[in-house]
């Protein structure tokens, strides 16, 4: 159906895609992995029109195709719903669903059929929940990514590119995107997967391709290879443990954090405890209150109940700048929305907070090269470099030098791998388990349940905003699910 | 750990050492500057002589003043469209003090005026950071308050005069040779570029690239903004005293040098929407709008057909900017990315329109 | 599968006319027109009781009138603030709309179509420039447009110092009719707004319009021709100055370079458009809201010639009452983020 043969394409006249090729057949799902920077997103955007290629051949059903803007691409067929959902959160559901393709009547919008078939395609991802008129800021990540599904229908197309769908979806809707999935390809749609996750690739696809440096390295049968094989093909090498051991139960220290009773408008009966030298993972499905427990403690959404203790002195941050000079640092979950000046350089955005609040480290050259060292910022870019440059894991470990120049006491890290290659994934968990051992108190949220219960000394589940559950070291995840199901029937999240 | 290098950074090209980065965003701005010199040497010989090319510094002073100031405040994400009004308010006002106490002195004035600037700036920059209007409008609304003030306060004529000691700032010279505009200037300057290399400028910097982050970063972005604008108002100050000098009382003395400086600032390659951008880079963007006049004037051109000339112009440049430089603005959606970008990296901060995010 | 087969049980569907009904009051459009009566009913009042009648027969013509030429613009303003762009030229295109109106009338009635036809493609010509320089050169709107009106500017004080030419008497009826206490050139202000307002709510392009302003990167991949929507806005908006140029005309009876520069129709336009609560940013607002603004501007204007506020002291006042409002919207904005 399908045929993309010999693809390259320069930025900048370096070259980041040699003669790729891939092809799509009706009903399969064809995944696309390789470690950040390898140019799957690149190669997909050659096919959904965002960029032109240089050279190679693009063929639909046989029939040469050539693209220089989105809308030629989904005239042909072709649709990709982005990592970064395209949504216009102040527009209707049916406006979104039908943007670039409204229905028209005599030359104008015709909105009851707007309103009529979004409310078809809806019911046919079973998603009858949405009403089409309400505005796409209204619902939860999930069911704007079940719009942007809708939109694709809408669209009419054949092929369909993911772009990390999983990756702002919470445990259980990824087993809801996974049913939506299967209903795509049953309508004898030709699914493009790209993920870093090999959990769903193996549940999902028929095929991987595995690109590496611009190059394909090989496509592989998913059912005849495993996923050792996929990740060598990826990174060329074993990657022998996936996690550094935890902490010794001798190891920890006094409490650092504590909350008891800690509510606000999204959280409610709060407590918890974490000791130095500890990783406490945070569980819960999406809209638990994980972020917002995050945010409470760091002073971005205050708690307006209970209280809450550092090092045992009661603290009651209100703003950021007073958790931090109080010793608390946050990794938020939107690396380049919230923790990232992009167009700054690396130096310039380790030494943000400290130069912004005037608490650890001296502001200087050598004070940077020392914390870049420190969170082994791979490469030489140099520390003048501006961060856009750089790649997800890089980005974030710049993120990490950041905080740890302010030296804080307790680190919260929400989601801190989400879109970073698996390189990068595991030098970030080998120096989240440093920095516990050195003495802090770190509180690790994620979504990736191999993460969490590989990482954590304990884990606490929410549901709902309220504490759900704790579980000793290496809980099973159906224990985990357990808990975090427990209360979410009015989690918000379908 | 050898997983560290499964992710070099493949960027080295767009490297350069810390000169060319830092002149970076001014490069073209500096280009279009030794052209316009040197088109003025061409057309007028007698051009570079010591006395016309200081009359010709002293008359850009003013520009060069506001510019600085409006930097400061583009560069964290705003405008300030009230500065000329400021000017014309100071120039009245100075008259009028004189007016009413002839024997103050001028270092008295010149004070109370940048002290009565910063105070406008200061309102600015809490009704825009405290009450989240966009600047545009707060700004905009302050001009409209200072030019009714000044019309309703002298009934559209300004009365009284400037005595030669308030004027000397304006025309004369230190040490018998360099104009007193011209130390204001580097003084003024010099002290912006070294603002911006301090912990303050740095998170103003930073607040204008992404506010978000700042904050979530401790940056007071609020309190960071509003010494912005009180520099802005400051500096507009002082720029009145040395419009004042150069020309004269006027109720028109300053009206339409918003939209110069904040063209010159664009054309210093400072990014409207902020985090991007030099002093220097806005001040010879100032310089060169100035030359550009001049070489207009020498060149014959009808004084009418000036406005007609610099719109073109700037246009131009600015555009010529954009092509090259491939700063990702906010006419272009899909930056081409640089060499090894994750594909995520496309900038998705891109300002989001002409106006600041309110 | 038919369209009523919501499912009771998720929460998203559950009373949405409530949701609707919370809507309809946090629109700004809402406010903005209660604002208007408001301020309407506070004049009265004020004037009342200075002894005087506000809401009378020429007073109610007066602010109707002074509504056309403000409200036609901002009509214009609004189609490109909305897509996210922004027209600082409308101004001078406006003067030399009334010159180049005046100019080709010359005092005759058979020269009326080729005028309205002249001055109508002038304008379509600038808008096109505009939005060719903000999509294709990628130069940003502020800087283009301002970057034209000077041009523009240029072209006027080159050509000509004072009034010029000579628009007929049949023409002049524009700005001087009126039905019962309602100036005829009103209908013309209704008649656009509702043409606006339809594209708005029922064209494509009306849709693409606010995708484009409210993200621009999503709209083009949603496959919106953003760069042509953008293109559009603009030529829409300068035709809308047109139109306001060739009333103006009228009512001057002549061609005015200052017709538009001395009003500060730019800046005043914007304003307007804020003021209705259209997001300076582009992507929500419209129509309806401008007028809203325009009308507020213009009765607070009557309530200070009523009370004889000193003209350059009415600018303070104005410039305070922009500013409030504005913040107004912006606090309203920011507690509904927190309750989101």
């Amino acid at each position: 159906m399908l045929l993309m043969q010999d693809m390259t394409k320069s930025f900048l006249g370096i070259r980041v895609l040699h003669s790729v090729s891939l092809d799509l057949a009706p009903g399969e799902v064809h995944a696309v992995v390789g470690e950040n920077g390898a140019g799957k997103s690149t190669l997909m955007k050659l096919l959904s029109g965002e960029h032109t290629p240089d050279g190679g051949r693009i063929e639909i059903d046989g029939t040469p195709v050539a693209f220089d803007h989105p809308a030629q691409a989904q005239a042909a067929g072709v649709g990709i719903i982005h990592q970064e959902l395209a949504l216009l959160p102040d527009r209707t559901v049916a406006e979104n669903v039908f943007l670039g393709r409204e229905p028209t009547r005599r030359g104008l919008v015709d909105r009851a059929a707007m309103a009529r078939r979004t409310t078809e395609l809806l019911a046919e991802l079973h998603a009858e929940g949405i009403a089409p008129d309400t505005p796409v800021r209204e619902l939860s990540v999930a069911r704007q990514q079940t719009v942007e599904v809708a939109k694709a229908l809408a669209a009419d197309v054949r092929v369909l590119i993911m772009d990390e769908p999983t990756a702002a979806l919470a445990e259980h809707e990824v087993a809801t995107l996974f049913d939506l999935v299967r209903r795509l390809t049953e309508r004898g749609l030709g699914i493009l997967y790209v993920s870093h996750r090999m959990r769903e690739i193996f549940a999902l696809s028929q095929r991987v391709t595995v690109l590496k440096d611009g190059r394909l390295v090989t496509c592989l049968r998913t059912a005849e290879t495993d996923v050792d094989a996929v990740v060598r093909a990826m990174v060329g090498r074993e990657l022998s443990a996936y996690y550094p051991p935890r902490a010794a139960p001798g190891a920890l220290g006094g409490p650092v954090l504590t909350v008891s009773g800690g509510g606000n408008d999204r959280l409610a009966g709060i407590e918890l405890t974490v000791r130095a030298g500890e990783v406490l993972g945070v569980a819960g499905l999406q809209g638990s209150g994980r972020s917002a427990l995050a945010r409470a403690v760091f002073g971005a959404d205050p708690f307006t109940r209970g209280r809450m203790t550092l090092a045992g002195r009661e603290v009651r941050p209100r703003r950021p700048r007073e958790a931090i000079r109080a010793g608390i640092a946050l990794v938020g979950e939107d690396r380049k929305a919230e923790g990232l000046t992009l167009r700054q350089s690396v130096r310039d955005n380790t030494l943000l907070v400290t130069r912004a609040v005037g608490v650890g480290e001296r502001a200087g050259a050598t004070t940077v090269a020392r914390l870049l060292e420190r969170v082994r910022l791979a490469g030489g870019g140099g520390a003048g470099q501006e961060v856009r440059y750089l790649s997800g894991g890089n980005q974030q470990k710049v993120v990490i030098a950041k905080w740890l120049a302010a030296r804080p006491r307790v680190l919260l890290f929400d989601e801190p791998t989400r879109g970073v290659d698996v390189g990068a994934k595991a030098a970030i968990h080998t120096l989240v388990r440093e920095l516990a051992a050195e003495g802090l108190a770190v509180l690790l949220i994620s979504s990736e349940l191999p993460e969490l219960i590989g990482m954590s000394d304990r884990v606490l589940v929410l549901a709902d905003g309220r504490p759900a559950g704790e579980l000793p070291a290496g809980p099973s995840e159906e224990e985990i699910m357990r808990l975090a199901t427990s209360g979410a029937d009015r989690a918000g999240a379908a | 750990m050898t997983a560290t290098t499964a992710t070099p950074i493949q960027a080295r090209v767009r490297r350069g050492t810390a000169l060319t980065r830092a002149l970076g965003s001014a490069l073209p701005v500096c280009a279009l500057l030794l052209l316009l010199l040197a088109a003025l040497a061409v057309t007028d010989a007698g051009f570079y002589e010591p006395d016309r090319f200081l009359a010709f510094v002293r008359r850009a002073a003013p520009l060069l003043l506001l510019a600085a100031g409006q930097y400061l405040v583009i560069v964290s994400g705003h405008f300030d469209l009230s500065v000329g009004a400021v000017v014309t308010t100071g120039v009245v006002a100075a008259a009028e003090i004189y007016h009413t106490y002839p024997g103050a002195h001028w270092l008295v004035v010149t004070v109370v005026l940048v002290a009565a600037g910063a105070l406008v700036g200061l309102v600015n920059g809490l009704v825009t950071t405290g009450l989240g209007v966009p600047s545009f409008i707060t700004t905009l609304g302050m001009m409209l308050i200072l030019e009714g003030g000044v019309f309703y306060w002298t009934g559209g004529s300004p009365t009284g005069y400037l005595p030669d000691e308030f004027r000397a700032v304006g025309r004369q010279d230190a040490f018998g040779w360099l104009p007193w505009a011209v130390v204001v200037c580097a003084a003024v300057g010099a002290g912006v570029w070294w603002l911006m290399r301090s912990s303050w400028g740095r998170t103003l910097m930073a607040t204008g690239d992404s506010e978000r982050a700042a904050e979530l970063s401790g940056v007071a972005t609020g309190r960071v903004r509003t010494v912005a604008f009180v520099l802005s108002g400051a500096a507009a100050a002082l720029a009145a005293v040395l419009v004042g000098g150069y020309s004269g009382v006027s109720a028109q003395a300053g009206s339409g040098m918003e939209f110069e400086a904040i063209t010159a600032v664009v054309l210093g390659g400072v990014l409207l929407g902020g985090g991007r951008g030099s002093v220097l880079g806005a001040m010879a963007g100032a310089f060169a709008l100035t030359a550009l006049f001049t070489l207009l004037n020498l060149r014959g051109v009808s004084g009418a057909l000036e406005p007609t000339v610099q719109g073109v112009i700037v246009i131009a440049a600015v555009a010529l900017g954009a092509a090259n430089f491939s700063r990702p603005r906010r006419r272009s959606p899909a930056p081409p990315a640089p060499p090894p970008a994750a594909p995520a990296d496309r900038g998705p901060t891109q300002p989001s329109t002409g106006g600041p995010t309110p | 599968m038919t369209a009523a087969s919501p499912s009771p049980a998720l929460p998203a569907a559950a009373a949405p006319a409530a949701a609707r009904w919370r809507r309809g009051l946090s629109d700004p459009a809402v406010g903005i027109w209660l604002a208007a009566l408001g301020v309407t009913l506070l004049g009265w009042a004020v004037v009342a009781v200075r002894g005087g009648e506000f809401l009378t027969q020429p007073n109610i013509t007066g602010i109707l009138q002074n509504c056309v030429a403000l409200g036609l613009i901002a009509l214009g303003q609004t189609m490109v603030i909305l897509t996210g762009s922004l027209d600082l030229s409308v101004a001078y295109l406006a003067s030399l709309g009334t010159l180049v109106a005046a100019e080709t009338m010359a005092g005759s009635d058979g020269n009326m179509v080729t005028a309205v036809v002249a001055v109508l493609a002038l304008c379509a010509g600038v808008g096109l420039a505009n939005g060719l320089i903000v999509t294709r050169l990628k130069v940003n709107a502020f800087i283009a447009t301002l970057g034209v009106a000077l041009i523009l500017r240029g072209w006027i004080e080159d050509n000509y110092t004072g009034p010029a030419g000579d628009v007929s008497r049949s023409f002049q009826r524009l700005g001087y009719d009126r039905i019962g206490p309602v100036p005829v050139s009103v209908f013309l202000l209704v008649g656009v707004a509702l043409a606006l307002w339809f594209v708005l709510r029922r064209t494509r392009l009306g849709h693409h319009m606010y995708a484009t302003g409210g993200d621009e990167h999503a709209a083009r991949l949603s496959g919106v021709r953003t760069e042509r929507t953008v293109v559009i806005a603009h030529v829409l908006c300068a035709l809308c100055v047109g139109i306001a140029a060739l009333f103006l005309a009228a009512r001057f009876g002549a061609g005015s370079p200052w017709a538009g520069t001395e009003a500060r129709y730019d800046l005043e336009s914007i304003a307007a458009v804020v003021l209705g609560g259209t997001l300076l940013a582009g992507g929500r607002g419209g129509v309806v809201g401008t007028l809203g603004g325009v009308t507020v501007l213009a009765v607070l204007d009557s309530v200070f010639n009523q009370l004889a506020v000193d003209p350059f002291f009415k600018n303070v006042l104005r410039g305070v009452v922009i500013i409030a409002a504005v913040a107004v919207y912006a606090r309203g904005r920011r507690s509904a983020g927190r309750n989101r």
